[in-house]
């Protein structure tokens, strides 16, 4: 971001580009203000909103700092949690005038990936600090509680040479490394042999900072058992609570090394996300000890309060802040001190308490689910078990939901010249092949089982790879995508789609791509999938949530064990450190882009007709008779011809049980498989939802290809691309 | 997997240069009668590899009295598209594999699809 960017804002392709920047910086600006409610400003002032540049598009303080810092000296950057944009404050409006013309519409290189930066001017940074949340009842963290040396020395205690060790009983778990000492705490029922005493007790290293703990009143006892963790990067371990019955009151946790996040939850879905500074001790007694589980989450990146941790301002939970970064997790040892208990516990959280009748394990370990990848390799493993494996499993039954092709594109594929050569990457069941008979149509799919589908309809298919399709380059006149590249987890390989697609095309030739979009309403307009939602609640869908089978995709998701759905919710609500993907619901709004896409396997459909009423077979009879009228494309208006049944949209449709309906060993993921003994099998799809001005942002990326056109459909972003 | 395909299909394996045409190597072979029309076949065959599809059909046995140069006027020449017709459209390899002529990787074809998919360590 210097002397390049000011040549080439000076440089001679001036019209057009900038007409392209000015274009973007408009549709985002309207963006933020449908969205977000942030009014840009017209007139140049000290702040801008800084659009692509978020902590949710991957875009760290440092490396936006540091470019923002090129212009000028910067005042306030604020970069909200999860958020696309981010709000920069220069001292001198001139400074913001100069970051205005010099960064927007520039990229920014960033770890993982590159944003198209947008700036607009705004009146004042109104950005609201989420209300404050407090500290768990009984909480405490007290930071610097030993020193760097006293950290050397406790760290120096723990051998962690040999692999399996009887006298510490150390353990290599999947998710960490652990050792016990004093007592071996047993993962298998969770508790401890109280007469078994290991040969190795409390190391000595540990002693003084114990007895200050005793002495500042952090704990009445001496604690004689300790179990220490170690988390590498990525690494983490599941939400519990520390058995009643096995432990006293207190526990202690001294954090050396690394500075994690951890996260509590209380049973009523509250959830706040402490950050543990290295050398912290954490105290936890009472509500927060008994009932509030704790956990940390497996990733490689915490966000975390950009501020110094020993500035006053300093406070440990992270729903208040608003200046995050995102910081690179390196390796923790934990030292978790508790006393032994050999009475019953009488605590007063009786609901969480083994030893008055509760469940004796803590809560049950959920199958986390997968985080967004950060390597190739993380990437094309989370594709796989979530996308490919996915649509094997449900290809008969999602093939008999998608028999009603979409308006637009059949606009698109009957104005092609009859003898146009058409390729359809990801075609699935191949209902695009045959919509205009006049054209040479070939497709591909990554599923063999959806592509099966497509060979006994007698189209001309393979199973191929959407980023390496096996057709000569320049081969085709025209190609399409239709609810493909959201399935791609990272931005390189969404890249690389759009650039295969387009290597695919003859000079000349015209390209279709459909994403599913992150907006689901446009132009005050609802999308189907939201408006199919209300349906479901006014209609005859039962509204008893684990009954009603009768909506492919029930809002209230069955499947997933209640108590692990609040909390997939409070992590989008309340918490500001997860990276791991949340499980969307089924017809409403989204809330982040990257998401798990839960999909309920039909399995007893005759049932289903019978409970779901008439008035939605009528709507379906409707649908497929106007789809029959209209298979031909001719005549049909695309604007006031609604799409009958739009992908990824899920009708409760005409589907036949599934010949596959045992399909639940097919996935070996955690996640999917946890469902095997429910009546439903849900799998989970992978999907990155586009924003507005992100796909033709993509194609922009693409040497030799310009976008034609591009629209909003039916909660999809689509555009028309023709090659040079 | 029907020649049309065929005539399009090309090898993708990283690193190969000449990765078409690819070599058909069938187990199983069906003819199924595929309804005949004159105006698709005729603007198909400007687009296809003329060579490829006569060899192609040679290699399974279904050349018949292909000619090996497209012959000219064949717009209007029914019983010449009728023969593309019937190479193009109703062949159909059911079991085999497609071989890359250059990396000599084999392509399975199962129940009449080929199965295009790479290795990690082909891309």
């Amino acid at each position: 971001m210097d002397s390049s960017v000011e040549n080439s804002v000076k440089a001679v392709r001036r019209s057009k580009e900038e007409k392209k920047v000015l274009r973007k910086q408009l549709k985002a600006s309207h963006t933020l203000l449908k969205h977000e409610g942030i009014n840009t400003a017209a007139q140049p002032t000290k702040n801008l909103v800084v659009a692509n540049g978020g902590l949710g598009n991957g875009v760290s303080r440092e490396e936006l700092s540091a470019a923002l810092k090129e212009m000028g000296e910067v005042e306030m950057l604020i970069m909200p949690p999860h958020k696309p944009y981010a709000f920069v404050t220069y001292r001198s409006e001139e400074s913001a005038r100069k970051a205005h013309i010099h960064l927007n519409g520039q990229k920014l290189q960033c770890e993982e990936n590159s944003v198209t930066l947008y700036l607009s001017y705004v009146d004042s940074v109104t950005y609201e600090e989420g209300a404050s949340v407090t500290l768990p009842e009984g909480l405490v963290l007290v930071q610097d509680f030993v020193s760097p040396e006293e950290e050397a020395l406790i760290l120096s205690s723990v051998d962690w040479s040999s692999t399996v060790d009887s006298v510490t009983a150390q353990k290599a778990l999947k998710h960490r490394r652990v050792k016990h000492y004093g007592f071996e705490f047993r993962y298998d029922n969770n508790n401890v042999d109280k007469d078994k005493p290991l040969p190795a007790g409390i190391p000595e290293e540990c002693l003084p900072m114990l007895e200050q703990c005793v002495r500042n009143g952090h704990i009445n006892v001496m604690p004689d058992q300790l179990t220490v963790n170690q988390y590498e990067a990525g690494q983490g371990i599941p939400p519990h609570v520390d058995t009643h019955s096995a432990f006293e009151d207190t526990i202690l946790s001294l954090s050396l090394g690394a500075k994690t996040v951890m996260e509590f939850r209380h049973p009523d879905g509250r959830a706040v996300a402490v950050v543990l500074p290295s050398r912290s001790l954490l105290v936890m007694k009472g509500e927060s000890r008994y009932l509030w589980t704790h956990g940390i989450t497996p990733r490689k990146f915490d966000m975390v309060p950009a501020c110094d941790p020993q500035s006053p301002a300093y406070k440990p939970d992270l729903g208040t802040h608003s200046n995050l970064t995102l910081s690179k997790r390196g390796t923790r040892t934990s030292f978790t001190f508790r006393k032994i208990r050999y009475e019953p516990c009488g605590c007063a959280f009786p609901s969480a308490c083994d030893s008055q009748g509760a469940p004796s394990a803590p809560l049950p370990t959920q199958p986390s689910p997968p985080t967004l990848p950060s390597c190739h390799a993380d990437a094309t493993r989370l594709e796989e078990e979530y996308v490919h494996r996915v649509y094997d499993s449900i290809a008969s039954h999602f093939s008999s939901t998608r028999h009603s092709p979409w308006p637009r594109v059949c606009h698109f594929l009957s104005s092609l010249p009859p003898g146009s050569l058409l390729a359809d990457v990801g075609c699935g069941n191949g209902k695009y092949l045959g919509v205009n008979p006049e054209l040479i149509a070939v497709g591909c799919d990554r599923s063999s089982a959806l592509v099966q589908i497509c060979a006994e309809r007698d189209f001309h298919v393979f199973v191929s790879d959407a980023l390496s399709v096996p057709l000569p380059t320049a081969s085709c006149d025209a190609c399409i995508s239709i609810a493909v590249i959201h399935h791609f987890s990272t931005q390189e390989r969404r890249l690389a789609a759009v650039r295969e697609l387009v290597r695919l095309l003859k000079p000349g030739g015209r390209g279709l791509i459909y994403v599913w979009a992150y907006e689901q309403e446009y132009n005050k307009q609802k999308s189907k999938y939201l408006k199919d939602h209300n349906k479901e609640h006014d209609g005859k869908c039962s509204p008893t949530k684990y009954t009603s089978d009768d909506c492919q995709e029930p809002h209230e998701t069955s499947s997933i064990p209640d108590h692990h759905k609040p909390t997939d919710n409070q992590q989008d609500v309340n918490t500001v450190t997860d990276s791991k993907l949340s499980v969307h619901t089924n017809r409403t709004a989204f809330n982040t882009q990257d998401l798990l896409v839960p999909w309920h396997l039909k399995e007893g459909k005759k049932q289903v007709e019978k409970e779901s009423g008439d008035s939605e077979k009528k709507i379906k009879r409707k649908e497929m008779s106007k789809k029959i009228s209209s298979d031909s494309c001719s005549g049909l208006n695309p604007k006031t011809d609604p799409c009958p049944v739009l992908d990824p949209i899920i009708s409760s449709s005409d589907s036949k049980p599934s010949p596959k309906a045992d399909v639940t060993q097919t996935s070996s993921s955690a996640l999917n498989s946890e469902l095997v003994n429910s009546p439903a099998p849900v799998f989970h799809r992978y999907y990155h939802v586009f924003q507005q001005g992100e796909l033709e942002q993509l194609c922009g990326q693409v040497a030799g290809v310009k976008v034609q056109s591009s629209y909003h459909d039916q909660g999809n972003w689509c555009v028309i691309l023709e090659k040079a | 997997m029907k020649l049309l395909t065929h005539n399009m299909l090309t090898s993708h394996v990283k690193g190969v240069t000449k990765g078409y045409p690819l070599l058909i190597k069938a187990t199983a072979v069906k003819v199924n009668e595929v309804e005949f029309n004159p105006q698709f076949v005729s603007r198909m065959i400007p687009k296809l590899e003329w060579g490829v599809l006569v060899q192609a059909a040679d290699w399974l046995g279904q050349r018949e009295d292909l000619p090996a140069e497209l012959v000219s006027d064949y717009e209007k020449n029914d019983d010449f598209l009728k023969k593309v017709h019937r190479v193009l459209l109703e062949v159909e390899v059911i079991e085999g594999c497609l071989q890359c002529p250059e990396s000599g990787r084999e392509f399975p074809i199962s129940k009449g699809i080929p199965n295009m998919l790479l290795n990690e360590d082909e891309v």
